[in-house]
């Protein structure tokens, strides 16, 4: 074999291995997805939606679950928005060549990749501990210090992407600053920052080791949010643990659940950010 | 502001319409610097709570903690040797395996991909990291693990575990969950981080560098590993790192596959725990103080370990990203 | 250093006009420039520029690119200020007072100092919002007026006739050309007394530039007009003065066709020649 074949040959044999990488990728999602699909439309129904959790051996849904995640991610989401959008302004529009904002970039990229559970146990110390009980206040902020990194890293890379020449403009009619950065910068960046939102929305829904210290959960309806209050990652990560088929099964549909939610937010980012007006 | 009577009363008026300006400009410029500083605070907070936590168990076992494997809750005696054990072995795990897929996937996109198959492909791969925790805990229970039971490892033990000097590895029955499918799952869930960096330090490689080298008759994979890999070193690796601090933190998925044993086997077919593991199955249940703390702990070593991965994964990109500046 | 540097706010003995116009009143000086020095964090851009600029005349700056003329033009209305490495020194007086000492108020200078940039900077709202925009910062109009106010900032502007049915559509919307007329729109809406213009046309085309420049011709009956252009025929056709930069100097100032035809430095007739820049 001359040199030259052999060069082809190792060539195509990583350019085959490289293809068989992305086919195992592609296949895990796959894989994973119609596993989810099989076991999880069996548990939808109308039921799912309207019943309680149930007591072992019992018929039941997962109506108070599905009602704590969007009350806790709602808020989550109420708080940790604007202190992130805040939080990316100041690191985009104000913190031209400054040292201590470099430094607080650093670390909000760091607590963007931090384990979950390390802030779960931060909520459990500083406020389960000291209020002496878990609570749906306490689940969602914790949630709420997950979502404020991711909103700060988009809404920065975002508002940086904003030509400086409409900064300029806008100056230059007198404009204050403050005005620019919310009449002008927020709306030129307005699309990539909502997209920075559902995908934190998106990472909030599924997070389930921040809540197990918190939220906790709770078998009942409830509506105080001083109380424990169900969820639908702890009541899956609790009925898919436990001997029960029925518990199984709505562990199942609550998967295929918030699986679907996940993935049409995450979805309908990119659409969104694919409509961006942000043009350089 | 007197200059002409006739501008006078305008300028007056902008003046302090200019004035009322310049307070909300300072209290918006200062409220944003105060949430910035938040995340500093919140990071701050986050050592402190632990630290405070942790100190009563680190204080009775002292330096011990970190090397006992002897977990007991009714005698109250903790040590953290088996989860740090099951943490650092699952994520190699998941490197060893997860790395070179992310490498082929990076590969396949950036250089083989027909144009239009890039977007799709890589929002696929995209997804895998989107789909949560919880899901390939639940999947990994109940599809992955008995799979690997009923094939994989049965053909591991038969194969790999008759060699001399690596049998150890694989010995024991095929339980289906363990070390060894924690690890597998954490590989498909640092997939698409790892890519997706890989992906991004390949495309600063400027197109002139490879074009000279494609121009010298070099193949693809030739380009791939003498000019891009070489050029693109510490980003791949500030990837890897990535990866790994995912890894090591990873909670929901592990807990359910890894068998929550505090043991250390030498068998990957064997369970154990993980630091995050631990933390899920153990912290509603803790009983004494003592145990509580000592899980704190867990969570302050876990803390520790991360953060060290992630701020010399950061400072590796940064690097690359000076480098790309100058 | 300068051909032309009558004493500060003097009015002038000998009225500056091109031979066409001979019949208009003698200009006034609208601003005068005093020594201006400018400095991106160390580097001089600028070193001690003197000139005046006329009311209802129009001024062109010409020069090769790097010799400052944008860079002055941003000394007019401070928009540098925007950027800490950079600071201008000298004096910029304006209706008697030098709007570069650190007391006198930004936005009272750029509601004075319109400017209009390079590419169109169309903000991203309706037509409508980007005219209103400006005139909402300094005054709160009933909505009757305002449309008025917009209508007579597009009239003027020659945009009206075009974009009166679709106001509430975005302004990115619209053509480079159309664009850049939104801009000059937006700028006059704020009735400035100076309008600064940086390369307004450099990046149209031939068509959307000469109603660019017919505009510039209708508005010099009432503003006092610095435009920065790299293209020469352009400035031949607009100002009434040219000032030829070269290196952060001013090296020639006077009356267009005086530049063009018989300029007394060598160097500016190297560069209206086309010998060099």
């Amino acid at each position: 074999m001359t040199l030259y074949q052999r060069r082809r040959l190792s060539n195509q044999v990583v350019l085959g291995l490289s293809l068989a990488a992305t086919a195992l990728g592609l296949f895990w999602l796959a894989a994973i997805l119609t596993t989810l699909l099989a076991n999880g439309l069996t548990a939808l129904s109308a039921d799912l939606f309207t019943q309680m959790t149930p007591p072992p051996g019992s018929q039941g849904g997962l109506a108070n679950a599905i009602f704590g995640s969007l009350v806790m991610t709602g808020i989550a989401t109420l708080i940790g928005t604007p202190v992130g959008i805040l939080a990316g302004t100041y690191l985009a529009e104000y913190s031209r060549g400054s040292r201590l904002a470099e430094v607080i970039r650093f670390i909000n990229d760091i607590l963007l990749s931090a384990p979950s559970i390390i802030i779960g146990l931060f909520v459990y110390e500083v406020v389960v501990l000291r209020m002496g009980h878990f609570s749906a206040w306490a689940g969602a902020l914790a949630l709420a210090i997950i979502v404020v990194p991711v909103v700060v890293r988009t809404t920065e890379d975002m508002l940086r992407l904003v030509p400086d020449t409409l900064r300029e403009a806008a100056a230059a009619l007198g404009a204050p600053k403050w005005r620019t950065v919310v009449q002008i910068s927020y709306r030129a960046a307005l699309q990539g920052i909502v997209t920075g939102i559902m995908l934190a929305v998106a990472r909030i829904s599924g997070e389930t080791a921040p809540l197990l210290f918190t939220a906790l959960n709770n078998q009942f309806w409830s509506t105080d949010l001083n109380a424990p209050m169900a969820n639908l990652p702890v009541v899956i990560f609790q009925f898919a643990l436990s001997p029960y088929a029925d518990w199984q099964t709505l562990a199942w549909g609550g998967a295929l659940l918030i699986t679907t939610v996940i993935l049409v937010l995450n979805i309908g980012a990119r659409l969104v950010a694919s409509w961006s007006s942000v043009k350089r | 502001m007197t200059a002409i009577p006739t501008t006078t009363s305008l300028e007056a008026r902008i003046g302090r319409w200019a004035r009322g300006q310049r307070r909300l400009d300072t209290v918006f410029r200062l409220g944003t610097a105060l949430f910035a500083f938040l995340v500093l605070v919140l990071l701050g907070g986050v050592i402190v709570a632990l630290v405070e936590g942790a100190w009563p168990a680190l204080r009775h076992f002292g330096p011990s903690f970190v090397t006992t494997e002897e977990w007991n809750p009714v005698t109250d005696e903790f040590g953290a040797l088996a989860p740090i054990y099951g943490t650092l072995v699952t994520s190699a795990i998941a490197l060893l395996i997860g790395v070179p897929i992310s490498f082929g996937i990076a590969l396949f996109i950036t250089e083989l991909c027909p144009p239009w198959l890039k977007r799709p492909i890589g929002t696929a791969i995209e997804l895998l990291a989107g789909i949560p925790s919880i899901i390939y805990g639940i999947w990994g229970l109940f599809v992955f693990a008995p799979f690997l039971q009923e094939t994989v490892q049965p053909f591991l033990i038969d194969t790999l575990g008759e060699v001399p000097g690596l049998g150890f590895l694989f010995a024991g029955p095929p339980l289906g969950i363990g070390v060894l499918t924690a690890g597998l799952i954490l590989a498909i869930m640092v997939l698409p981080f790892v890519t997706s960096v890989m992906r991004d330090v390949f495309e600063t490689v400027p197109p002139m560098v490879k074009e000279s080298a494609y121009g010298l008759g070099a193949t693809t994979w030739e380009v791939m590993w003498s000019i891009v890999l070489p050029y693109t070193r510490i980003g791949v690796v500030g990837g890897v790192m990535l990866g790994l601090g995912r890894a090591l933190g990873e909670t929901m998925a592990v807990t359910f596959v890894i068998g929550n044993a505090h043991d250390i086997h030498a068998s990957l077919l064997a369970p154990g725990t993980t630091i995050s593991a631990a933390l899920a199955n153990e912290f509603t249940e803790a009983t004494t103080d003592l145990y509580l703390s000592s899980l704190i702990a867990l969570g302050l070593i876990l803390f520790v370990i991360t953060f060290g991965v992630l701020v010399l994964a950061k400072l590796l990109l940064l690097r690359l990203q000076r480098q790309q500046g100058t | 250093m300068t051909v032309l540097s009558p004493p500060a706010a003097r009015p002038l003995t000998r009225p500056l006009v091109p031979a066409e116009r001979r019949t208009e009143p003698a200009p006034a000086i609208k601003a005068d420039i005093r020594n201006v020095h400018f400095f991106y964090k160390k580097f001089e851009a600028l070193k001690g520029i003197s000139l005046p600029l006329y009311d209802r005349r129009v001024t062109a700056f010409i020069g090769p690119s790097g010799c400052g003329k944008s860079t002055l033009l941003r000394v007019f209305n401070r928009i540098y200020n925007l950027y800490p490495e950079q600071r201008a020194e000298g004096e910029v007086i304006i209706d008697g007072r030098n709007v570069l000492e650190p007391g006198y108020d930004v936005n009272l200078l750029r509601a004075k100092v319109g400017m209009v940039f390079q590419k169109p900077t169309p903000f991203p709202m309706s037509i409508y919002d980007n005219i209103a925009f400006g005139i909402r910062l300094y005054e709160t109009l009933p909505a009757s007026e305002l449309d008025g106010r917009v209508e007579q900032a597009l009239q003027r502007a020659a945009l009206w006739n075009e974009v009166k049915d679709k106001l509430k559509q975005s302004g990115l919307g619209l053509s480079g050309g159309q664009q850049q007329r939104l801009c000059i729109a937006r700028a006059i809406a704020l009735k400035p007394e100076i309008l600064l213009l940086d390369e307004p046309a450099s990046a149209l085309d031939p068509i959307s530039t000469s109603k660019i420049e017919e505009l510039i011709h209708e508005l010099r009956s009432d503003y006092c007009i610095a435009i920065v252009t790299h293209n020469m025929q352009q400035a031949a056709r607009t100002a009434d003065f040219t000032a030829f930069m070269y290196l952060g100097e001013l090296i020639e100032y006077a009356e267009t066709e005086k530049i063009f035809t018989k300029p007394n430095k060598k160097q500016t007739e190297d560069y209206v020649t086309g010998r060099f820049g």
